[in-house]
């Protein structure tokens, strides 16, 4: 150990500097946005900052010429809850039903692999053809959430895949063996094992929800989901109240990954003062 | 207790796909007995044991705990307990609530189910660990709270799969102790999987040899060791020789029998031979003398070719050109009274009484997992 650190070579100085690279492009803009954010009430879309301000937080919520954010804001969170939660439900039990290698199943989990691979306005394009062929109107709770669960099942079942890899067989027939009943076992065995896979699954649907926008294009019908909104307001709005967005979505993201944290905390929490309760 | 915890098995054929795990399988398992199934991975012993407990359904044939058919009762509602080889005990829950899980099931009040498991706990001497979770604990802890846990439930029958074979050699022989003499305690039918010989003929009231689905061989451990039925059993059960050869005549009892180096060997009780046949019989390898000079009858010549040191015992190896090495479990007083080197040309003699014939066919090596 103590000789590798005493001679560093060529190569981890390279590294070390394409990390830095990454690390500044990644959050670099993000750091931009955020900063310019609080521009003064004078100020512009570039620095210098004319003074320091909430203003365009403020003019965001009051001002009616950025259309209907608020209403946009509501929708995409509602949609991402709702892609959350029925990713989270569907994608445990495809995930445990393919564990039986039944007939059919490799074809079947190809073919919901396939949605990760089509272009998003293309499976947009064809939702929407759908809608007006059966006569349906597109709205985004149904539609648009059609097109979304397109991209978070895939992509739950995948991580759900990653999850149940470390899950052990025999702990279900070691609840069978029991008594349990097939309820009891999912209940009292295999969700609470799973459940820290669970949340990252919920976590991801509702993430890739919340932020889509080519899928959602063409799905939404007449009420706008926020990224498509934010999409609109870069092309009409040249105030630093588009950064003022930038940051409030950002916020709601990050505090989404910040509660699933602190659920998985209680729960470890909750586990450990069910042990003390038995002393 | 004896006659509820008996088990019958009947026909018993398990199918996967086309590989017969087991083939028409026919055992009874005395209530109240230590039972060993033993075989190479592959024999199907983990396969009926599996049946047993319900997570397996036989392909056709019937399975009897108490003369009651429970073939196709439900897992966990016919009086067994598993313990599973890699003990499968629940990483989110603490060990009361391991051992507490079937009483939970069931609907027992959490006071009572807890206080239940804690006098379980105390039993296999955990109970200072009550609240810690499975994965604070040790291998040989992991084992006893499994133990807990299956019989909380008061089983008729405890199966074990393979239950000592994660663990080290001094915890093994440890734990070996404590089943027997919990076994002895409880007064249930024990039916225990193990592919490891010593610790089948340390436990066991039965032994059950297995191979290819079959079962070869079900006795008692001294019949099993002493007069095995096949050359295989005779191989993995070890402590014999099996050697081969053509019956001469008949004089009585007693079958000549010509071996293929051209010595003569008397086997005292071969029933049902007739000369001009082929035959297997087997020779321990503790009951072998050496000699100065070759025996005309019941005896072998060859090159020693290894010798270990056993403590109690010596363990020459002789190659004798008849295709398996032939042992002989030397005294240790003995054999350092006269060593031998590897090299040395060695006259093996041993009494007629001790040639035992193989009826059985299966000549498989059936190579013992050396553990």
């Amino acid at each position: 150990m103590s000789q590798s650190s005493t001679r560093r070579g060529m190569g981890f100085y390279l590294l070390a500097a394409f990390f830095g690279l990454f690390v500044l492009f990644l959050y670099g803009p993000m750091l931009m946005i955020f900063i310019l954010s609080f521009q003064g009430p004078t100020g512009g879309l570039t620095f210098p900052m004319r003074g320091v301000s909430t203003h365009w937080f403020n003019d965001l919520w009051t001002s009616s010429r950025y259309g209907d954010l608020g209403g946009a804001f509501r929708r995409s969170l509602l949609l991402g809850v709702m892609a959350m939660a029925i990713t989270a439900v569907v994608c445990l039990f495809a995930a445990l039903g393919f564990r039986r290698r039944f007939w059919g199943a490799g074809p079947i989990f190809y073919l919901s692999i396939i949605s990760l691979i089509v272009p998003g306005i293309l499976l947009g394009l064809g939702i929407s053809q759908l809608f007006q062929l059966l006569g349906l109107r597109l709205a985004w709770w149904l539609s648009a959430l059609g097109a979304h669960l397109s991209w978070t099942l895939p992509f739950g079942l995948l991580i759900m895949f990653a999850v149940l890899n470390r899950f052990d067989g025999s702990w279900e027939e070691a609840a069978r063996d029991a008594g349990a009943r097939p309820w009891q076992v999912l209940g009292l065995v295999t969700v609470p094992i799973l459940f820290p896979g669970l949340i990252a699954v919920a976590l991801f649907g509702f993430t890739l929800s919340y932020d889509e926008m080519p899928r959602s294009l063409l799905t939404v019908g007449g009420r706008n989901t926020l990224p498509i909104e934010i999409s609109n307001m870069t092309t009409n709005v040249t105030t630093p109240a588009l950064y003022a967005i930038g940051t409030v979505t950002s916020a709601v993201s990050f505090l989404v990954i910040a509660l699933a944290f602190v659920a998985i905390a209680v729960i470890q929490k909750q586990r450990s003062r069910a042990r003390g309760r038995t002393e | 207790m004896t006659e509820q915890s008996r088990i019958d098995i009947r026909h018993v054929t398990k199918l996967y796909g086309r590989t017969k795990a087991v083939n028409n399988v026919d055992l009874t398992i005395d209530g109240g007995a230590y039972c060993c199934m033993i075989g190479p991975s592959g024999c199907g012993k983990t396969t009926l044991l599996r049946m047993i407990a319900g997570h397996e359904t036989p392909t056709s044939g019937s399975i009897l705990i108490g003369g009651t058919d429970v073939t196709t009762a439900r897992t966990g509602s016919r009086g067994t307990a598993l313990m599973f080889q890699n003990y499968a005990l629940f990483p989110h829950l603490s060990l009361t609530d391991n051992v507490a899980f079937s009483l939970r099931v069931k609907g027992v009040r959490a006071d009572d189910r807890r206080q239940a498991a804690r006098d379980m706990l105390d039993r296999v001497q955990l109970l200072h660990l009550a609240d810690r979770v499975p994965s604070e604990l040790s291998g040989g802890q992991q084992q006893r709270v499994a133990l807990a846990r299956a019989l909380i439930n008061k089983p008729r029958v405890l199966l074990l799969d393979e239950p000592l074979s994660a663990l080290d050699e001094f915890l093994r022989l440890k734990m070996r102790v404590e089943l027997k003499r919990l076994q002895n305690d409880l007064g249930i039918t024990f039916i225990h999987v193990t592919h490891t010989q010593p610790e089948a003929i340390a436990l066991a009231d039965q032994v059950v040899v297995m191979d290819h689905g079959l079962i070869e061989q079900a006795a008692s451990p001294r019949e099993i060791y002493n007069r095995p039925h096949s050359p295989y059993v005779a191989r993995f059960m070890g402590g014999q020789n099996v050697l081969a050869g053509r019956v001469d005549r008949i004089d009585g009892t007693t079958a000549v029998v010509a071996g293929r180096n051209g010595v003569s060997y008397d086997l005292t009780a071969a029933r049902g031979v007739e000369p001009g046949q082929n035959l297997r019989f087997s020779v321990r390898r503790d009951r072998i003398a050496v000699r100065p000079e070759a025996a005309a009858r019941n005896g072998l010549t060859g090159r020693v070719v290894n010798i270990e040191y056993q403590g109690t015992y010596v363990k020459v190896a002789l190659e004798t050109g008849l295709g398996e090495e032939f042992m002989i479990y030397m005294d240790d007083e003995d054999y350092f009274a006269h060593p031998h080197r590897v090299g040395d040309t060695v006259h093996a003699a041993w009494d007629a009484s001790m040639n035992h014939h193989l009826p059985g066919t299966n000549d498989s090596t059936g190579t013992p997992h050396e553990d």
